[in-house]
């Protein structure tokens, strides 16, 4: 069976209930592929098992790339480019970079964490979204299941799904 | 999700008396090092009292005394009013996360009314070793020690009195301050324990209407209690900067020592409802505000720095660039923002107790070096130090504080169980 292309999606009218759905199907060895809800739920991304995301460890290191290359620019600039003389310091003083440097580290850091969110999760323009239902945009939460990680087992799958409250099961393939 | 049912509402802090012991011995250590300091400074001497210029200029060891006194009341009672004021905004930010500890930052107020009667006593027995302003040929035109600059400040001082006698303005706005900050304090706890007894909303409400007041009263008071308690000692100085120099320092402070306070009521069995989420918030409070006092810190000295006039340079020069404060001024940032800010950023460090309880103990001791900074240097010049008599005096007046809160908080239930927003901390998450 192909793979991304047949689910079975749950249909959930409730956070709570979504919530104790995904321990339950996970837990009857159902692999979930995907959950798309309305709003952000509290504590769906551990029940879902995720790992967490490692988007602060990005944001440091492009922090720390803001930081050297503002003191690296202004060294260059001000001691070894065209030096000058501000209020009687020294030349490449390191006080007064201080604010650059801050601000330089908080933009690369923002900008930085931005990209690599947009990468990491298949972000850019022009892309056309895959929807699964369209309600998951209004008030209903979807569970999707791909058919070909879970052997095919469509009816075990809807089984389940409506044992743990799902107020509607339906399929859905894609091209 | 974790269920109401499940938590014990009724708990009370239990201050047994192993603890009582455990805060005794602190207070006992403190008190065998601040008396070991004093022999050491009267019977060591350092060749000053046989100096020729006689008695009048002789450093004497009472003085560095009174000093740490003052020191210590400035912290202490910083860290009580902002007890009170986190508390109060809670309130007035309509915060549900922090609602089972509440009854924490509020026992804090409890050292307001201790803290005020050691202020006014410290002043009026020691105001001539802490303050050079109070001295009265200052403001003698005939005197060789007179001083225009100071001349020009008196009203702040003694207004409406004569310059030089009594400081009335100056003494009223002490005593005023405290007066009100003990008031509110005392209405928000009996508000508090009144929505105990009866519950309902209506107490949620009256809070923060009171909270509201007293967080513009505090804005004010707290900034001018920062000129007059610790700028004014150095006369000539002033930096517009320095009221939220202070606050800030406070604010951290009393984070920190929030935050132990939580941390080991947990682990005593207390507040079984605060998990991680919670103490995620308060790490981030500390983390957050850590940063915050280096702001303030470094905008204060970037435009000394920058624009270089004498007589603002002056502080950083008696810091910095002196022999006997430069390593502390220097441990001083290290302690307050590089030690926190690094350890405290990432998530897994804020939600393990055993690095708020490094990173908090640091930052209490860190921030009395602080103030330490801030008084010193204008007070003893190049007499004073971190020596037996500072940290002695640290751990006995740090010994009272914590017997004063810790009693208060013991005489109420911890939890305020009839909070309209308890049941939304129970489901804290983030």
């Amino acid at each position: 069976m192909e793979r991304d292309k047949n689910f079975v999606l749950g249909v959930f009218d409730d956070e709570d209930v979504l919530l104790n759905a995904v321990k339950e199907v996970r837990s009857s060895g159902v692999k979930i592929h995907e959950v798309y809800s309305p709003f952000p739920v509290h504590g769906l991304d551990e029940v879902l098992g995720y790992r967490r995301s490692r988007l602060p460890i990005a944001a440091f290191l492009f922090g720390m790339l803001g930081t050297t290359l503002a003191l690296l620019m202004q060294f260059y600039m001000m001691k070894w480019d065209w030096p000058m003389i501000i209020g009687g310091k020294d030349f490449g003083n390191f006080p007064t970079m201080v604010p650059v440097g801050f601000e330089l580290t908080v933009l690369l850091a923002a900008l930085g964490m931005v990209a690599v969110f947009m990468v990491s999760s298949d972000l850019k323009p022009y892309k056309i979204p895959r929807i699964f239902d369209l309600r998951s945009t209004d008030d209903k939460h979807i569970m999707a299941i791909d058919l070909a990680y879970n052997d095919g087992a469509e009816d075990k799958i809807k089984e389940v799904l409506k044992s743990s409250g799902a107020s509607e099961v339906n399929n859905k393939s894609f091209e | 999700m974790a269920q109401a049912t499940n938590f014990n509402l009724e708990e009370k802090f239990d201050f047994s008396s192993s603890l009582k012991k455990k805060i005794g011995i602190v207070a006992i250590i403190g008190l065998v090092m601040l008396v070991l300091g004093i022999v050491f400074a009267s019977g060591g001497g350092h060749g000053e009292h046989e100096a020729a210029d006689g008695a009048h200029h002789a450093f004497h060891w009472s003085k560095r005394l009174i000093a740490n006194i003052w020191i210590n009341n400035v912290y202490f009672a910083g860290i009580a009013i902002v007890g009170v004021f986190f508390f109060a905004l809670q309130y007035a930010a309509q915060a549900g996360w922090s609602t089972p500890f509440l009854r924490v930052p509020l026992a804090f107020g409890s050292w307001l009314p201790f803290a005020g009667l050691a202020m006014i006593a410290v002043f009026l027995i020691g105001n001539h070793d802490i303050f050079h302003w109070t001295h009265a040929e200052l403001y003698d035109t005939t005197s060789p020690e007179y001083d225009k600059i100071i001349d020009g400040k008196k009203t702040f001082f003694f207004w409406p009195g004569e310059a030089g006698g009594f400081p009335l303005f100056y003494f009223l706005r002490m005593v005023v301050f405290f007066g009100v900050w003990v008031l509110f304090f005392r209405k928000l706890r009996s508000l508090s324990i009144a929505e105990d007894l009866n519950g309902g909303n209506s107490y949620w409400y009256k809070i923060r209407s009171v909270s509201a007041f007293f967080i513009v009263f505090f804005a004010v008071s707290s900034s001018v209690s920062a000129w007059d308690w610790v700028m004014s000692i150095d006369t000539h100085w002033f930096s517009t900067m320095f009221g939220w120099y202070v606050f800030a320092s406070w604010f951290v402070s009393a984070l920190a020592a929030i935050t132990l306070i939580v941390v080991f009521l947990r682990e005593a069995g207390y507040l079984k409802m605060i998990n991680a989420n919670h103490l995620h918030d308060l790490g981030k409070f500390v983390f957050a505000f850590s940063i915050f006092w280096t702001y303030i810190w470094f905008s204060q000295f970037l435009l000394i720095y920058y624009a270089n006039i004498p007589e603002e340079a002056v502080y950083f020069v008696e810091r910095m660039e002196s022999d006997h404060y430069a390593g502390v001024f220097f441990i001083n940032i290290i302690l307050n923002f590089f030690f926190p800010f690094l350890v405290l950023m990432t998530r897994d460090s804020k939600r393990h107790t055993i690095f708020l309880k490094i990173v908090c103990s640091v930052i209490l001791f860190g921030h009395w070096m602080d103030f330490f900074l801030m008084v010193t240097p204008g007070t003893l010049k190049e007499n004073g130090g971190v020596g037996l008599m500072e940290v002695g005096s640290l751990l006995v007046y740090g010994a009272i504080v914590t017997f004063v809160i810790l009693t208060s908080l013991a005489k109420n239930g911890l939890v305020p169980k009839n909070h309209p927003m308890l049941e939304e901390s129970y489901n804290h998450h983030i």
